[in-house]
Formats: structure tokens, C-alpha cells, sequence
């Protein structure tokens, strides 16, 4: 596979990367968890071929779940639900979309941190913690 | 009797006579029954400046309750579901409700009344309520024990009881078993109820009817024909043409053990209801000097007043137009007109609705208007279909056009709508309104009630106060029209109705009464569910290309366009389609793409828990489990490191499973014979049952072996929402199974099934939905019932408010699974012979494909590592997770400073916790 993609926050240059998995580990819509650099990230791989990275653990539960929620659209958006308490969330940004009632645990934020991807011949790369915003 | 309008207006005079006491007037009632309640509620609704005060005063020890549902007191038992209205009617400070407290004397002179414990209240104002009481024919032997009379909870209990009692006298006689013999004397509405009731208590029934036929005040000859068909197919006997001569006393009990009739005929009986109708309770009207009626009543005019301006009689007592009216709804009017002259109104009697519906199980028959053509040159059209048990007959004016009465029996779908049409004319040929639904030439015009038709004659609301309410105070469902209107909250026989204007009403107004799932598709899951199903479509792609709603295209600033296709689903609607497939046999839940659509605990086929973690929950068919297999489930939660909690329905769930572990225990659950028990899946869980006539005294039939079989065949059967079964060994109910969606209940003769049971937020009773099933007809009755919510009901709607939601509710449900009204029922019977057909263990079939087992691995770069963020205290010997205090003294802890106090972290032999 040689086609490149990338998705999530912008890439800066010098970005430094994390090789996690090949994209065929990924199955389409349903997301993995995976340990970049000790930090619980989940990955999701959409019908179009992106791959989109936030963080594992769900603000409204604490629990680290994320990558187990059902992979939506919400007008065009791609989305994930948070599978504890069916928050929305914004897969390319991470920002939630919709509270549903809740407030997230222990005052963190209802958003969820991103990382950018890229694919590179079939394998997916995570940006590295020093590049997150 | 003076005309009514003789005297000078009624209203001028209490107005005149205004007391000079400062504080609200005084109205007693007397009687505590159902049109007292009505007439204080109407009062207290309009009486807004708080003018009157009320003292009721009830003989019976209760508050007002549905004496009209009284049957449903036989399966219901509890007092408190026939409880009429808002209870906090009778927390109103300006009402008073003396119970077990009945008037003995009416000084109309002082204008006082006495109570039964000697105390005198006055009254500006009267008002008799006292009802009726049953009638007691002078048969000889009529006062024997084990003679009854069938008119208040009492009766009713005492009733109970005595049946209950024979029947264990013949259980502990030993030997020869043989069933309670009951017999009711009066075949009319209420001698049909209490067969019904003897029936439904496991005794043999016997009607007894002076007449020619039951129900001869309602219902002609024809009608009382296919009457009796329906009657002796529930298993009731019927004697017409029978007078009783005496009551014979049994010699061995000394109570009532024998029947002799004028004929010569004989019946043994171990118990007698009588039922031959009701007289007015009018001896305080009697003994106050006030005019009564050749038949008894207290003689009022058309405002409800006696010859006593300041005493006024309402309800069965009040002999009105000439005669006493036992039926509920005239004396709600009557208490209407009373409570607005009490107001200074002028209403008057509008005359009485004796339209009548039987409330009897599997029986309908309705009568209403002139039923008898009385009317000069009454026409009669009739449909009679002597094999089906159907009599239906309207009666027209002479031109044919105009309705004015009717009698059905056998189908009473049409009575609803036909009722409130009396006096108006017929749109096009009215025997289309008789024609079976669905068959040619069927289909009779669509009725636009008249505004001023009563819809809902126990609550007195019209088609227009219906419209008025979706209209002017915006009511957009039925709940609302309801809660608004009053409509249909007494016998509920209007409802089909009062939906069927409100929709039109709200369609009328554009309201859009939307059944869209989501913003990705238009359709309701029902609607979803027949679309699939006939376009044999088998993956969420096609389906929502082909079904789903593409929106209006959203373009960017920058003039790209962002959405032009129905998009990718989400946590509503995918989790519905999955539901769907699995309930149409496609495979796997987790094959393919489907896997993607599954909800949070159908993702791992376990239930997540608050950290993440799930718990696992093997089969248990029926509850019945060998020791070995405790051992096995006791030494798998030890070796995991796992929870252990008996779940309400009578299995065992693990605690505490991580991702990565699943594959493990299923693997060594499976081995040892388990399978999954689907409680993370909308979908059977349970089949609870009791011990059963395997063990049980008084076990009647094998209520584990039911359970099992029926835990055996539905299991994995996906639905709307979760599915929960009991079996009860016999009528003692211990494996509470009413509380059920289906529960079934060991008789004698069999198994009576009850569906539409509920705990949770809204706990529902189940309610009779057949009786005495052998094996196989349970069996099929279940399959149609599950068969038919699966495909029909909406999202995450129990069985409960779904069978609301049927038409014509659980007759509605009945005539579709047990008549076939709707000929779908091979289909459900194919569609659940499939299911049990390709059932397969689903964590079996799992663990044998390495595809699906890869998706349980915990990171993917990392499949076997724990989380690593869990922590875990112990508590009462097991494992719990700690809470954010708890974790945040641990996290310190490990960066060396102070140990907490209290429960310590634990580090099983496989978990994985932070030191």
C-alpha cells in the first residue's frame, strides 16, 4: 500500500513519528486501542482509507473505552460514541459535539485529544506526544 | 313527579339562601362509590373560589374504587390498581372522606345527618350516592354458606377465598380430585363476569338464566345465541329458561352443595354467585319521607334534585326519567349535572348512554341505542356467522340511514366508532360497517364524528373537547389527549378511538408525527424491520444506501460540497440494524461489517462495567445448574481474579473481566457445557421458574422443565429490547412470573400464559392473554407473541407499552396471534422455526474463528497487556474498583508517601494493579 493519507490536527513540520500497526490490522469502522509511548490512544479507520487517533480515555466515565463506540456520521462529520454514555464526538478533531446531559469526570475536558496519522506503505503512523497542541 | 322546570330556577334559590357564616357552604355525600368520587372531582375542578366544602361519607373501609373493573380484582389482587382518579383528590383540605362511616339518619327538618358512630353533621346541602345494592332473589337456602353475591372487593375476596379453600379441601381429602363446582345465578353482565371470574380461579362455572337468552336486557335473541357459543367455549355451561326452586345444604360441610330448578333438573355445586341484578339502596331516602319510586330510587327531576330542594340523589339510588340506571356513565352525568348546579348552573340530565360493553376475557360483546329496534319502523340489518361465533346487528331509522342502535357479539371492533354516531346518519352502505375487516366489500367509510359526539361516555368527552385538545392546548399524542381530556381513562373501551381522532386531528393541524429513527433514516424500526426483510438486504451499506436519508447538500464556504450521501449511521441506528439482521438470521453478529454496528456490550458480547471492564454471564436454563456445574463457574471466577454476584434472574455473573481476558473464560466456560447467556444483548436473557411439581407440595405442573425448553428455544433470539420469561409451577406464583414479558402460570388443565409484564422503571403486571394452553399450543402462542413484538415494536419499546401501542391493544394482540386476523401467522411461525433452527452458541463460534478473536486483544501493539489505569480494592472478600479517592491515594502511594488507611489494593493472581 503505498498511498499516503493523513488526517487529525495539522501537521507541523518536523513532526516526529510513532510507527503503531499495519493499516490491514485496522478494520474499517471499528476502532483499536493501541500504547503509543505509554499513552492510551484509539484508532479508527474510516470507509474512505483515513485513519483518525484520540485519546482512549472517555471524559465522562474515566474509563479507557473510546475505541470500543460505534463509528458514525452526524452531518457529514465522522463521528464516535462514546460507548459508556453515548457522547458524540468529532473524529477528526476530537471535539464533542454533544453532551448528551453529562459532564465529563474529575473536571477534565468534554473534548477529546487528537493526534495527527499518516499511513506510509501500509503502515500506520501516530505523532508523537511532543506535537499535540 | 313534578316537571322539572316547575319549581323556580334551583340554582337562584341556594343563591338566596346564602349562608350567612362566613367560610365555605357544607355539601354531604352520602355513599363513597364511583359517582361520589366523580361528583367531588367535578367539583373541586370548577369550584376554584373553594365555595363548597365536602364530606363523604363511605361505608366500605376504602377509598372510591373502579367497582366497574371489579373483575380484574381476580387476577390483579391488589386493591390499589382499581383506585379511581388522582389520589390527591382526597388531600385536598376542603374534602373529608369518613370511610367505614355510613349515615344512618337525615334530618331534613335541621339539616343534619347522622353517622353510624351516633355523630351529627349538618349540611347546607345533600346528596344521596348511596348506590345499589345486590339483589337477593327469596330463594330458599339463599343465606347458606358458600352463597354469594358479586358488588364490592369484599364480595369479590370473600369469593376468592371460599374457592380457594374448596380447592384445597379436595387436594388434602386425598384420593379423588375433582374441580370446585361453582354456579351463578343471572346470566346477565355481571353473572357473565363472575362465570368468567369463577373460571379464571380454577373452578367449573354453570350460568344459570331465567330468560331465554344472557344478556337479554342488551342483546336480542340472535345475539344471545352466538352469545352462548362463545360462552360454552370457554369452557362455561349455560342454562336458559331455568328458574332455581332452592338451595340445597350439603349434609358432609354443611354448606350450599346443591341447585334444584323448577324443571326438575339438579346441580351439584360447592358455590353459588348471585347475580340477578341490583336494587336502589334508597332507605335513607325512605325513612327522610322523600318520594321513592315504584321500583325503588329516590325521585329526582332532571337537575338531580328530590322534592327537597337541598337533597339531591346521583348515581344507581336516583330514580330518574322514571327509572334507576345501573350503569356507571349516566351517573357521571347526573354527578356533573349535580356539581354544576351546586355552582349555580343550570345543566340538566341529558338522558342516559346504557350503552354497555361485556368486560369478560375472549368475549366481546357490546350493545348501544335502541339494540331492541323499539324505535316506530326501526330497521334491522344483521351479519351472522353462527361458525365464527359472530352475531352483529345495527338498527336503522326507517330511510336506512340513520344509526340508532346496534348489538354486537363475538367482534365488537366496530363498537367504538359506531356508538357515538347514534341519531347521525351512516356515510355510504352501512353493512360495510358489519363485513369482517379485510374481506371484499369490507371496508366501511372512514367516520367523521360530529363534534358533539360522545366519545368517551365514562368521563362524558366528546369528538370536539378530543380535537379541542390537540387544537387549543397543544396536546401531540394520545398520553396527552388523555391526561388532558379524561378521555378513555375509566373502562379504556374508547381508546382505539380517541387515537384515531387525535392522529387525524394532529395530521389535520401539520403536526408531523414523526417515527424517524435518526437523522439517517425516515423509517420507524418497524418500518426498518419489513423494509430489510423484503429487500433481503444483509449489510448496513445497502441498507442505508438504499433506505437512508440524504439530506439537503450542506455546501462549505469555499463552494465544496460536504454531504451528498445518507452518511455512515450512528449509535442509534446502527445498533437497530444490527437488531434487525440478528432477528432475520444473518449470521454471526460479529461477522463482517456487522461487527461495526454492534452496541457497547454486543461489541465484546459481554457488559461493560463503569471502568471498562466487563462481566460475563454463562447460560443457566430455568435456574437449574449441577453442582459440577457451580464448580466450574466458582473455580473460573477464582482463576480470573472475577466478582461473583446471583443475578435477579437466577444465574451468576463475573465481575471484573478485562478485554484480553474474554476469549480466556469463554474458552474454559465452553469446555465445561456453557454457553452464552445473551445478558448483553437486547435480547432473551432469562426464563425464570420456580421449583415446580417435581419437588413442590403444591406444584401442579414441571415448571423447571417448561422454563428449560422455553430458556432453550428462544435463546439468542434478538429483539427490540431485552426479553425476560417466568414459569410458575402453579397459581402461587413464586417465580413471580406476571412481573415477566411472558410469563406463564401451571393450571390444572395446562398453562395460562400472561404477556406484557414489566419491572424496571415502569413495572407492569402481565395480563391473560390465553388460557389452559396444552405444550404445543404455549409453545406456538409464545412464538407468535415474541415473533410479532420482534417485528412490529420500535426501538427499545417493552412488550408492555407496545401492546399499548397495537391496535385494539392485547385483543388487538390476541386476534392477530390466536385468530389470525392479519393471516401473518405461518409467517411467524416459519420466521421462529428458522430461529430455533440456526441457533448457534455465539462465544463458541467465536472462539473458533481467529478473525474475531484478534478483535479482543487489548491494544494492537500490545494484545495481552492489561489496562493499565485499573485498580482494585477488595470489599466483603472480593475485588471492587477503586473509587477516584481510593485511586488517587494509590497513585500517591506508589511515589512513596503515606499509606491510606482503610481497604488495601489487592494483587490477585491475575490482575494487574498498580503498586
Amino acid at each position: 500500500m503505498s498511498a499516503e493519507t493523513h488526517a487529525g490536527p495539522d501537521v507541523q513540520a518536523g513532526t516526529s513519528w510513532v510507527q503503531v500497526c499495519l493499516l490491514r490490522d485496522l478494520e474499517v469502522e471499528r476502532g483499536v486501542a493501541a500504547l503509543v509511548e505509554g499513552e492510551q490512544v484509539a484508532l479508527f479507520r474510516l470507509t474512505d482509507g483515513t485513519v483518525c487517533a484520540v485519546q482512549q480515555r472517555d471524559p465522562f466515565s474515566g474509563a479507557n473505552v473510546m475505541s470500543r463506540g460505534i463509528v458514525g456520521s452526524r452531518g457529514g462529520v465522522p463521528t464516535v460514541a462514546g460507548p459508556m454514555y453515548k457522547q458524540v464526538f468529532d473524529l477528526r478533531t476530537g471535539r464533542c459535539l454533544d453532551p448528551v446531559g453529562f459532564d465529563p469526570v474529575g473536571g477534565s475536558s468534554p473534548d477529546l485529544a487528537s493526534r495527527a496519522v499518516e499511513v506510509r506503505d501500509g503502515v500506520v503512523h501516530v505523532a508523537t506526544r511532543s506535537d499535540l497542541p | 313527579m313534578t316537571g322539572p322546570q316547575a319549581s323556580p330556577d334551583p340554582s337562584v334559590d341556594a343563591a338566596a339562601s346564602a349562608d350567612p357564616t362566613p367560610g365555605p357552604r357544607h355539601v354531604v355525600v352520602v355513599g363513597g362509590g364511583m359517582v361520589a368520587q366523580r361528583l367531588v372531582e367535578a367539583l373541586r375542578a370548577r369550584d376554584g373560589a373553594g365555595t363548597w366544602r365536602v364530606s363523604v361519607f363511605a361505608e366500605e373501609p376504602r377509598k372510591p374504587y373502579d367497582r366497574v373493573a371489579l373483575t380484574s380484582y381476580f387476577s390483579a389482587r391488589d386493591p390499589e390498581e382499581l383506585t379511581l382518579g388522582d389520589p390527591a383528590l382526597w388531600d385536598d383540605p376542603l374534602v373529608t372522606l369518613h370511610r367505614d362511616c355510613a349515615v344512618t339518619e337525615i334530618d331534613r327538618e335541621a339539616r343534619t345527618v347522622t353517622d353510624r358512630l351516633g355523630r351529627v353533621h349538618a349540611y347546607d346541602e345533600l346528596v344521596l350516592a348511596t348506590g345499589s345494592s345486590a339483589a337477593m332473589p327469596p330463594i330458599p337456602g339463599n343465606d347458606l354458606p358458600g352463597v354469594f353475591v358479586y358488588r364490592t372487593i369484599d364480595d369479590v375476596a370473600a369469593l376468592r377465598g371460599w374457592v380457594e379453600d374448596k380447592r384445597r379441601a379436595m387436594e388434602t381429602d386425598g384420593g379423588f380430585e375433582r374441580p370446585v363446582r361453582g354456579a351463578v345465578i343471572g346470566g346477565g353482565l355481571l353473572g357473565l363476569e363472575a362465570a368468567g371470574a369463577l373460571k379464571a380461579l380454577g373452578a367449573q362455572a354453570t350460568v344459570i338464566q331465567f330468560g331465554t337468552h344472557m344478556m337479554d336486557a342488551q342483546i336480542d335473541l340472535g345475539g344471545g345465541q352466538a352469545l352462548k357459543r362463545l360462552i360454552n367455549e370457554m369452557g362455561i355451561a349455560v342454562r336458559c329458561d331455568t328458574a332455581t326452586k332452592e338451595m340445597k345444604v350439603s349434609r358432609r360441610t354443611g354448606h350450599v352443595g346443591r341447585l334444584d330448578f323448577v324443571d326438575g333438573g339438579r346441580l351439584d355445586v360447592d358455590v353459588v354467585v348471585v347475580a340477578t341484578g341490583v336494587r336502589p339502596r334508597d332507605q335513607l331516602a325512605r325513612e327522610a319521607g322523600l318520594e321513592v319510586g315504584e321500583r325503588g330510587g329516590a325521585v329526582v327531576d332532571l337537575a338531580c334534585r328530590t322534592q327537597d330542594e337541598h337533597v339531591w340523589a346521583v348515581g344507581e339510588v336516583a330514580c330518574i326519567e322514571g327509572r334507576c340506571l345501573g350503569l356507571v356513565a349516566p351517573g357521571y352525568a347526573m354527578a356533573e349535572v349535580v356539581a354544576d348546579r351546586l355552582l349555580g348552573g343550570s345543566a340538566t340530565f341529558p338522558g342516559a348512554d346504557t350503552a354497555t360493553k361485556l368486560k369478560l376475557q375472549g368475549v366481546d360483546v357490546a350493545s348501544f341505542g335502541d339494540a331492541f329496534a323499539r324505535t316506530e319502523g326501526a330497521m334491522e340489518l344483521v351479519y351472522a356467522d353462527p361458525v365464527a361465533g359472530v352475531y352483529k346487528k345495527l338498527v336503522l331509522s326507517d330511510d336506512a340511514r340513520t344509526l340508532l342502535g346496534g348489538v354486537f357479539v363475538g367482534d365488537a371492533t366496530p363498537f367504538a366508532s359506531l356508538r357515538p354516531m347514534v341519531g347521525s346518519e351512516l356515510p355510504g352502505d352501512p353493512g360495510a360497517f358489519l363485513l369482517p375487516e379485510g374481506s371484499s366489500g369490507g371496508g366501511a367509510a372512514a367516520l367523521e364524528l360530529p363534534d358533539g359526539a360522545a366519545v368517551c361516555s365514562c368521563n362524558n368527552v366528546t369528538a370536539g373537547t378530543i380535537r379541542g385538545a390537540v387544537t387549543e392546548h397543544g396536546c401531540t399524542d394520545l398520553a396527552g389527549v388523555k391526561a388532558c381530556t379524561k378521555a378513555g381513562t375509566s373502562c379504556g373501551s374508547c381508546l382505539p378511538l380517541v387515537k384515531k381522532i387525535t392522529t387525524t386531528e394532529l395530521e389535520r393541524a401539520g403536526v408531523e408525527v414523526s417515527n424517524a429513527l435518526c437523522e439517517h433514516f425516515e423509517l420507524s424500526r418497524a418500518q426498518l424491520f419489513d423494509a430489510v426483510r423484503v429487500a433481503d438486504l444483509h449489510t448496513f451499506s445497502e441498507i442505508i444506501a438504499r433506505f437512508g436519508r440524504v439530506p439537503e447538500p450542506v455546501v462549505s464556504t469555499d463552494g465544496a460540497v460536504l454531504v451528498r450521501d445518507a452518511g455512515r449511521g450512528c449509535d442509534i441506528c446502527k445498533p437497530v440494524v444490527a437488531s434487525v439482521l440478528a432477528s432475520l438470521g444473518n449470521g454471526h453478529i460479529l461477522d463482517g461489517e456487522q461487527a461495526t454496528l454492534q452496541d457497547t456490550n454486543d461489541h465484546v458480547m459481554a457488559n461493560m462495567q463503569k471502568d471498562g471492564t466487563y462481566s460475563v454471564v454463562p447460560r443457566i436454563p430455568g435456574g437449574e445448574i449441577t453442582p459440577d456445574g457451580l464448580l466450574v463457574i466458582g473455580q473460573v471466577a477464582k482463576d480470573f481474579g472475577l466478582y461473583t454476584k446471583i443475578t435477579g434472574g437466577q444465574r451468576i455473573d463475573m465481575f471484573g473481566a478485562r478485554i484480553e481476558q474474554l476469549p480466556h473464560i469463554w474458552r474454559r466456560l465452553v469446555e465445561h457445557g456453557f454457553e452464552s447467556g445473551h445478558a448483553y444483548g437486547k435480547s432473551l436473557r432469562t426464563v425464570k421458574s420456580c421449583v415446580g411439581s417435581t419437588w413442590c407440595r403444591f406444584g401442579v405442573q414441571d415448571s423447571v422443565g417448561m422454563a428449560v425448553d422455553l430458556e432453550l428455544r428462544y435463546r439468542g433470539l434478538r429483539s427490540p429490547h431485552k426479553i425476560k420469561l417466568g414459569v410458575s409451577g402453579c397459581a402461587r406464583e413464586c417465580a413471580e412470573a406476571r412481573g415477566k414479558d411472558v410469563g406463564v402460570i401451571a393450571t390444572d388443565n395446562g398453562w395460562n400464559v400472561y404477556v406484557g409484564g414489566n419491572g424496571g422503571f415502569t413495572p407492569r403486571h402481565a395480563q391473560l392473554l390465553a388460557e389452559d394452553l396444552d405444550d404445543a399450543a404455549l409453545l406456538r402462542t409464545i412464538d407468535r407473541f415474541l415473533m410479532y413484538y420482534i417485528r412490529t415494536a420500535d426501538r427499545l419499546q417493552r412488550t408492555a407499552p407496545w401492546i399499548e401501542d397495537v391496535e385494539g391493544g392485547l385483543d388487538g394482540v390476541r386476534a392477530v396471534i390466536m385468530e389470525d386476523s392479519l393471516g401473518i401467522c405461518a409467517d411467524l411461525d416459519a420466521a421462529m422455526a428458522q430461529h430455533v433452527d440456526q441457533y448457534e452458541d455465539e462465544w463458541r463460534a467465536a472462539l473458533e474463528d481467529p478473525e474475531k478473536l484478534r478483535r479482543f486483544g487489548s491494544f494492537v501493539n500490545a494484545p495481552a497487556t492489561p489496562d493499565p489505569d485499573l485498580v482494585y480494592m477488595t470489599e466483603r472478600g472480593q475485588v471492587r474498583p477503586a473509587t477516584a479517592d481510593e485511586r488517587a491515594a494509590v497513585l500517591a502511594e506508589a511515589e512513596g508517601i503515606e499509606p491510606p488507611a482503610g481497604p488495601v489494593v489487592i494483587a490477585g493472581t491475575t490482575l494487574e494493579v498498580r503498586r
